[in-house]
């Protein structure tokens, strides 16, 4: 991707972030959130965020193909578990990354 | 308690956010490694951070740039991650709104997890007295120096990161570290569940529409589990708040 294109992208990325953190601020009165989109917008970080860790994850390649002897699939396990049990971000980063290197290492 | 000078609140803001620091420094430090070690020169990666000032959109972004998916639907998916947003912002609102612009718009941009979690109970108690917004100011400031300071410092160890560490995982994985805890409930589970599994099964789909279908899909889940749940969602307000809180 071109530079300027890179840059109209962070650009309307940080507009619109700018535009929701200020809507209600600037809008006091003026404007509501239905009640069913209060409860849809629970859902967004769970959904979004395992919609793009599970593809991740599964195809290390990049786009859609499936690969028996992928480390990634037991080291992400491994991390998901961690992370269930601590809570702790760092802890997780390293015991993922850790275990997929094992796996690298050891499955040549 | 209620605060004598405005120098004070916005000290106490300062040092209230200070120990959260711990949780966002290594974040920040990835998201500096990873845009270095994808390409961006360090420029651009400072550029990115000071217009996103959003960690988690700033990952998708860049995994998403990684898979090369075309700009849209980038810009789609780190709004949608920064949904959330709106919440908080209606949330601040009957505290902030009074305010001139030129504390609105600075406070607003500087608007992050970290901060609205240390301030949206005490803003609705009133018990920060009349200089209740420098302390909120402290808390954003403090944030926003923690958050660009570690990026850089991040810049600073990506160049020397080798390509046989595999580190384009560590960004998967550090969503995994955001998404676990906050499945506190059924319905999240259900919204997680779903929306994975439609992005691993839909990942061929044209103009990355597999994560939109899958995070719609998703969404669509968790709401219909609730309403059979038939149970009030404020349990799963606050874990969802908290989990989202670095």
């Amino acid at each position: 991707m071109s530079d300027l294109s890179l840059w109209v992208l962070f650009l309307a990325v940080g507009l619109g972030t700018f535009v929701m953190r200020l809507s209600f601020v600037e809008l006091y009165g003026r404007l509501r959130i239905p009640a069913l989109l209060r409860r849809a917008l629970l859902y967004v970080p769970a959904s979004v965020l395992a919609a793009l860790v599970l593809p991740a994850v599964v195809y290390p390649g990049g786009q859609g193909e499936f690969v028996l002897a992928n480390a990634q699939i037991p080291a992400a396990i491994l991390a998901a578990w961690v992370a269930w049990k601590t809570r702790n971000t760092l802890l997780t980063l390293a015991v993922g990354m850790g275990a997929l290197w094992l796996l690298k290492y050891f499955t040549g | 308690m209620p605060y004598r000078t405005a120098r004070e609140a916005f000290m106490h803001g300062v040092r209230a956010l200070l120990p959260l620091s711990p949780g966002v420094v290594p974040f920040g430090l990835l998201t500096g490694v990873m845009a270095i070690s994808l390409g961006l020169s360090p420029g651009t990666t400072m550029g990115m951070t000071l217009l996103f000032y959003s960690g988690s959109a700033q990952m998708v972004a860049l995994q998403l740039l990684h898979t090369g998916v075309m700009p849209l639907a980038i810009v789609v998916t780190a709004l949608v991650i920064n949904l959330r947003f709106i919440m908080y912002s209606a949330s601040l609102a009957p505290h902030l709104h009074h305010l001139p612009r030129r504390w609105t718009w600075p406070l607003s941009y500087m608007l992050s997890d970290q901060s609205y979690a240390l301030c949206s109970l005490k803003l609705a108690s009133g018990e920060l007295g009349r200089f209740a917004q420098h302390y909120y100011a402290g808390t954003a400031v403090a944030m926003w120096l923690v958050w660009q300071l570690s990026v850089l410092a991040g810049i600073y160890l990506g160049a020397n990161i080798p390509e046989s560490w595999s580190l384009s995982f560590a960004i998967p994985l550090s969503f995994l570290a955001l998404l676990v805890p906050g499945i506190r409930s059924a319905p999240s589970l259900g919204a997680a569940t779903v929306g994975g599994l439609i992005a691993v099964f839909a990942v061929d789909m044209p103009y990355n529409l597999g994560l939109v279908s899958a995070s719609v899909g998703g969404v669509v889940a968790g709401v219909l589990l609730e309403s059979l749940r038939k149970r009030p969602s404020s349990e799963a307000l606050a874990a969802d708040a908290e989990g989202e809180t670095r």
